[in-house]
This record gives C-alpha cells, structure tokens and sequence, in this order.
C-alpha cells in the first residue's frame, strides 16, 4: 500500500501550515504561496514571508451539496478572505453558522483538518478561519 | 522528587488554552439515553462539557493551545524553542508523531526534537517535566509542553457526561522578568493500578467505574501532593490555589478537602463543570485560569493524574509578568462564555462520527 499524496501534501504544508506567502519588493504586494514572479508588476524579485493571520470576508458561498470526501462536512461556508496585509485567501470559514456570515466580517486563521486520504490514509492539515473570538 | 529552588530556576514565559466552540449540555445527552439530568448534575458537577467541530483532532487543539502561549511569550524566538512534547490519549495517528505537525505549524523544524507522551490523563505533565529537565540541563534554552485530547467515549457510557475536547500548552526556559510563574519543585508517584483503558485498535476506552476513584485518582493525587510538601516543607495554608486533575467537578473537591485545603483554595482553578474532561490538558487547563486570576507572588499546587496510574505535583509560584501577559492572549473564562455553539445529541454524535452508515 502506498500513499501517493503524501509527497503533495508535504509541499504544500508551509503554505496551509503557516500561511506562507510572498512579498513583492518592487511594488510591495504580497500573494499566498510560493511564486517565482509577482502577479501584479511581474518582477522576479521576492521574499517568502509569513501573510496575516487576520482578515475580513471579501466575498463567500455556502456548500449545500458536498463532493464526495466531504459528505459529512456540509453545509459548510467557502470564502475569499482579505488578509490584513493585502494578500486574499480563499478557505473554509469554521465556527459559525451559515446564516450568520456576511460580507466584512472579521476573521482569523485556524488550524484544522481540511480533509483525508481515507480512513487508513494521511490526514491533511492547513489553515481555516473563523470570527475573531 | 525534584527540588527545583536551586539555580537556574525554571520558568513560564507563556501558557495558553484552546477548546472548540462547540457544546452539549447534560440535559441533552441524558435525554438521548434516558437517564436523569439533575442526578448526573449533582452527582458528577458537571452542566455541559465542550465538543470538538467535525474537523478539530487532538493535533487541531494542540497547535492552536501553543499559538495561544506564543502570543503571551512576545519575548521568545519561536526559533529558540528546542524541544515539542505533547502529551494525549487521542493521537489522530497510531504511528506518526504529533508532535511533527505541531512543530511544523509554528514553524520549527531545524534543532528542535520532540515526542508524544501517552500516561492517560498526565501525558502533559510528563512533557512539562521533561521541559523543566531540559532547560535546566543547558540543553535547550526554551521548551514547548502540551496537554490536549480530544477524548473519547462509548456512546451512552457515563463518560460521555464528561469526556470532552481541549488543551493547554506552556512555553518554559529559565526564570527572567518576563516569566508569569517559576516551578520551586516536583514530585511523582506511579502504581500499576488498571483503572481506565484504552486496548490497542479499541475505538473507545473502558473503565472500571468506582474503582478509578478510591485506589486511582485519590490515591495517587494525596501521595504526589503530600510527598512534594513534605519535600519542600510546604503545608496546604501556604498554597493560594489547588488545581488537581478534574475527572469531574466533584473529584477535585473532594481530594482537595482530604488533603486539607479550602474551597475557596480549589474553586478559582476549575474548569470542568463547564468544560467537560479535557484529559491531558484537564489539570493544565485549570492551572491556566488560576493563573489568569493570580496575583504576583501567589502559590499554586498543580496535581494532575493519569489513569494506570500515576499522578505528578508541582509547586508553582505566580511572578510579576503576569499583570501584562494574562490580557495577551483568550482567558479561560472567555474561552468557555464568549462564543458557544450548543449542539443536540444527534449532531453531537454527527460531529464524533458515532454514527456508523
């Protein structure tokens, strides 16, 4: 048996873990991820930086209808954050109830699970957000 | 026993709690399996016990307990945090340390080592031990501690009137100004004494119901207490609080009479009539909200115990930085009032995956 996702997730595991991005040291604009050039001037010149752990909803859905993985999960709410330092995220926002989530609302990063291989596989971990408490 | 009052003392330069926003009242739960609410209520003074979201583990709550301790340590270089142990009895991974994630999380991969400690619930303490050892050895300059489970039980067994999800988690080094308490000394006590188990592959644990009060809990908790107080020539009028492990309301009260404290001693530090058991970081828990209450100079006597069994006492002594890192990060009692989410029966077995289809 193998775990052919295994190699993925350990990649991506700075970026959902900690929310590492990049700034951009010519026109200051910070993306989430690892990139090797800037999406907004297209300078190749940027630092790895850790983004805010705190942001507000820019825009948001809700799931009613789960894919397969995710059956016992919905209804859940999946959103764009603006983080606080510029950059947007979109991820899952935990903690309240879909009624209650509007435009503005302020979040901050938590950390969860955010899916599985299987019941015998690798568990993935990275960010989620939730209102300031 | 470790006298711990010789140089270079032994500090906390930060603590914090986590538990899920989720909670079930007993109400509910005895109305799922018939039994009388006001009976369980008085009979183990617990009222509503925290659940975990249907995407929190116990490697969830840790990671958010330490970032909650970050943010009282302004001070520490995460990078300077040479050492990770979590302890639990609800590890996600049979095989898979933990303490990986965790380090991974807060960004500490290069120079720091670390475990995960299982001794049921007392597996946190074991890793503030370790710390303490560690720190003072010279060998690392900070540590990382943490108690967090997310604790499981059979449904309608009477464990589910208290098993519940949360943690704390402490950063230590050596004493400076900016640690909030320092640890004057530790004394431990183990037995093999099969209260409460979990077999290997077994989806929940079992116990041996009365049998995990008299010969587990009170006795292990009055020989760690008594042993550490004699070593260090304390007597119960010395302490300020009594933070024991807290199965339930009532058994920290209890032991905390029979050892000779007050009730006024043993209330401030309290947490499970309105938590639930948080098994590994129950008693931690409780010593977070005693420290969010204390004044500089005030003594706390921690007690936890695990089941199998064993039970390790600290003696911890509040210093000034408390006054200007308690507000750094949630207070306990704003963990447990600010925001609830109340859940049913049904959507609580939902959210512990009880429901097998």
């Amino acid at each position: 048996m193998s775990s052919p996702r295994s190699p993925r997730i350990w990649q991506l595991k700075d970026i959902r873990y900690r929310l590492l991005g990049v700034e951009c040291n010519k026109c200051n604009k910070r993306f989430l991820g690892k990139r090797l050039v800037c999406p907004s001037c297209g300078s190749r010149d940027l630092k790895i930086v850790e983004l805010s752990r705190t942001g507000k909803i820019y825009s948001y859905t809700v799931v009613h209808t789960p894919p397969r993985g995710r059956e016992n999960y919905g209804p859940y709410i999946i959103a764009i954050i603006e983080l606080d330092d510029g950059a947007r995220a979109t991820g899952e926002v935990v903690d309240v109830d879909p009624s209650e989530v509007e435009i503005g609302m302020k979040v901050e990063m938590v950390f969860r699970r955010i899916g599985e291989e299987d019941r015998a596989g690798i568990i993935y971990y990275g960010y989620k957000f939730r209102p300031i408490l | 026993m470790s006298d711990l009052r010789n140089d270079p003392l032994i500090g906390i330069s930060g603590y914090g709690v986590y538990m899920p926003v989720y909670r079930i009242k007993i109400e509910d739960i005895a109305k799922a399996w018939g039994d009388d609410p006001d009976t369980i209520k008085n009979g183990l003074l617990v009222y509503e016990i925290t659940v975990k979201g249907r995407d929190e583990d116990q490697i969830t709550v840790a990671v958010e307990a330490a970032r909650n301790a970050l943010k009282r340590a302004p001070e520490v270089d995460p990078k300077g945090i040479g050492a990770v142990y979590i302890g639990s009895e609800s590890k996600p991974y049979a095989v898979k340390p933990s303490s990986t994630v965790v380090a991974a999380a807060l960004g500490l991969e290069l120079g720091v080592r670390g475990a995960d400690y299982e001794f049921a619930c007392k597996g946190g303490s074991e890793g503030i031990i370790s710390i303490i050892a560690q720190v003072k050895a010279g060998m690392i300059k900070y540590g990382l501690a943490i108690g967090a489970d997310c604790s499981q039980s059979w449904p309608g067994d009477v464990l589910e009137y208290t098993a519940s999800s949360g943690g704390a988690a402490f950063i230590i080094g050596v004493k400076n100004n900016d640690s909030v308490a320092y640890f004057e000394g530790t004394y431990s006590v183990m037995s093999d004494t099969a209260d409460f188990w979990r077999r290997d592959g077994v989806e929940f644990p079992r116990h041996t119901g009365r049998f995990t009060g008299k010969p587990a809990y009170f006795d292990h908790i009055i020989k760690a207490a008594e042993g550490l107080m004699n070593e260090l020539n304390l007597k119960p009028s010395d302490f300020n609080y009594i933070v024991p492990h807290q199965p339930n309301g009532k058994f920290p009260i209890r032991v905390a009479k029979m050892l000779g404290f007050k009730i006024e001693q043993v209330e401030p530090g309290l947490v499970t009539p309105w938590t639930g058991n948080f098994y590994s970081g129950s008693a931690l828990t409780g010593l977070c909200k005693a420290l969010d209450n204390a004044e500089p100079g005030e003594r706390i006597l921690v007690v936890t115990f695990g089941s199998g069994a064993g039970a390790d006492a600290f003696s911890i002594v509040v210093q000034d930085a408390i006054k200007r890192k308690r507000d750094l990060a949630p207070k306990v009692e704003d963990l447990i009032n600010k925001r609830k989410v109340y859940v049913d029966y049904g959507v609580y077995a939902r959210l512990w995956n009880k429901i097998k289809v």
